[in-house]
């Protein structure tokens, strides 16, 4: 058999069979391993794809890694119904079942510390967008300056609101992640997305994930639903349940 | 689109997230652990910089909307601050031209007063 091992994650064995026809990445079907009271969750990839070559070759091709990822986060999905899953990072790939069952022996304490850490927790991902009222560069080239006084005043003017602007943005964003982080268990900031490759109208001004009981979602969803009409030209965006991929990379006491 | 008020009961699959966000998570987050295909880390921060210039079509960047890499809030503020400080050199600049022009005109229109005078007295 020459087929590689892809591991997408880690858990505790599942209380509920994993449905029956779940395909993973390369649509191959993903299966539990059992090892050491853990279940590593494994699909059988063909080397000619996932060999370190070809693997390589294959992450530079925007279609087949957007396919991969979100096959990957199938998976990954499919296993947050039924338990907490640790989700890897994309093309975590062994030779053989016995190489994923090393890596487990390995770390099997750390898995355990961070298994029992998010258990019964998901994250949500919160995402702010501001958009400028008035287009300021469409307003630049229109009235021709009548002097440079009028120039500089128009100028002015345009940063002037603009920082105005950026200040609401920035006070909202702030008060909103101080009161989710309150709620929520943990949280992180991550950096923000960028409108050119977006193409989401309005700057990104905050893009964070929020660590939550998943008793305590609903309650969440509705405190981030609250704030969406608060301050016009702000746009408050909402992505998840996700596995706690934003707090699964880290040793528990990491972050003061 | 992206703003599901999904309740979290039952959890059903994260689909209200675009393409984006997937990739933020599934390459940039999660456990880290080196398989047997190594694929060097930096390889994988190599990718997503060789991923933004791959994104050559509209649609394409517009369905990526990643760029998580490079989007450093310090980097963006500064791309902010050195846009304001070239505006304000072009100001300087204008301004400066505006003082030069007006005071050639204010010095041409002494000039002509001179002139002008001057000929009224030569005049009977």
């Amino acid at each position: 058999m020459s087929g590689l091992r892809y591991v997408y994650a880690v858990c505790r064995p599942l209380g509920a069979p994993l449905q029956a026809q779940l395909t993973g990445v390369a649509g191959a079907p993903a299966k539990p391993l059992h090892h050491h009271g853990l279940v590593a969750v494994v699909s059988e990839v063909p080397e000619r794809d996932f060999g370190e070559e070809p693997l390589r070759a294959h992450l530079e091709d925007l279609d087949w890694l957007a396919a991969t990822a979100r096959a990957h986060q199938g998976v990954i999905d499919a296993l947050t119904v039924v338990t907490t899953p640790l989700p890897l990072r994309l093309a975590t790939v062994f030779r053989d079942d016995s190489g994923v069952r090393s890596m487990i022996e390995a770390r099997e304490d750390h898995f355990r510390e961070t298994l029992d850490r998010l258990e019964g927790r998901v994250e949500w991902g919160v995402k702010i967008y501001a958009e400028p009222e008035q287009p300021e560069r469409a307003a630049r080239p229109a009235p021709k300056a009548a002097s440079g006084r009028d120039y500089l005043r128009q100028r002015r003017q345009q940063t002037r609101a603009s920082e105005d602007m950026w200040q609401k943005a920035e006070a909202f964003a702030t008060r909103l992640h101080e009161e989710l982080a309150d709620f929520a268990e943990d949280s992180r900031l991550h950096a923000p997305q960028n409108p050119a490759l977006s193409g989401a109208a309005g700057r990104n001004v905050l893009n964070a994930a929020y660590l939550v009981p998943r008793r305590g979602s609903e309650e969440f969803v509705e405190l981030v639903d609250r704030a969406k009409d608060d301050v016009p030209g702000l746009r408050v965006e909402l992505t998840g349940p996700w596995a706690a991929y934003s707090f699964a990379g880290e040793a528990p006491e990491e972050e003061a | 689109m992206t703003t599901p008020s999904r309740l979290p009961e039952p959890y059903g699959p994260s689909s209200g997230a675009n393409l984006a966000d997937i990739l933020e998570r599934v390459l940039d987050k999660g456990v880290v652990i080196a398989g047997d295909i190594r694929i060097n880390l930096l390889d994988i921060e190599l990718l997503t910089i060789k991923l933004r210039l791959v994104v050559a079509s509209v649609d394409k960047a517009k369905e990526m909307g990643i760029d998580w890499w490079e989007s450093d809030p310090a980097l963006s503020s500064r791309a902010r601050r050195d846009e304001l400080a070239r505006e304000n050199a072009e100001l300087r600049e204008r301004l400066a031209r505006l003082e030069e022009l007006e005071l050639e005109q204010g010095r041409a229109r002494k000039e002509h007063a001179r002139r002008e005078g001057a000929r009224r007295e030569e005049a009977p």
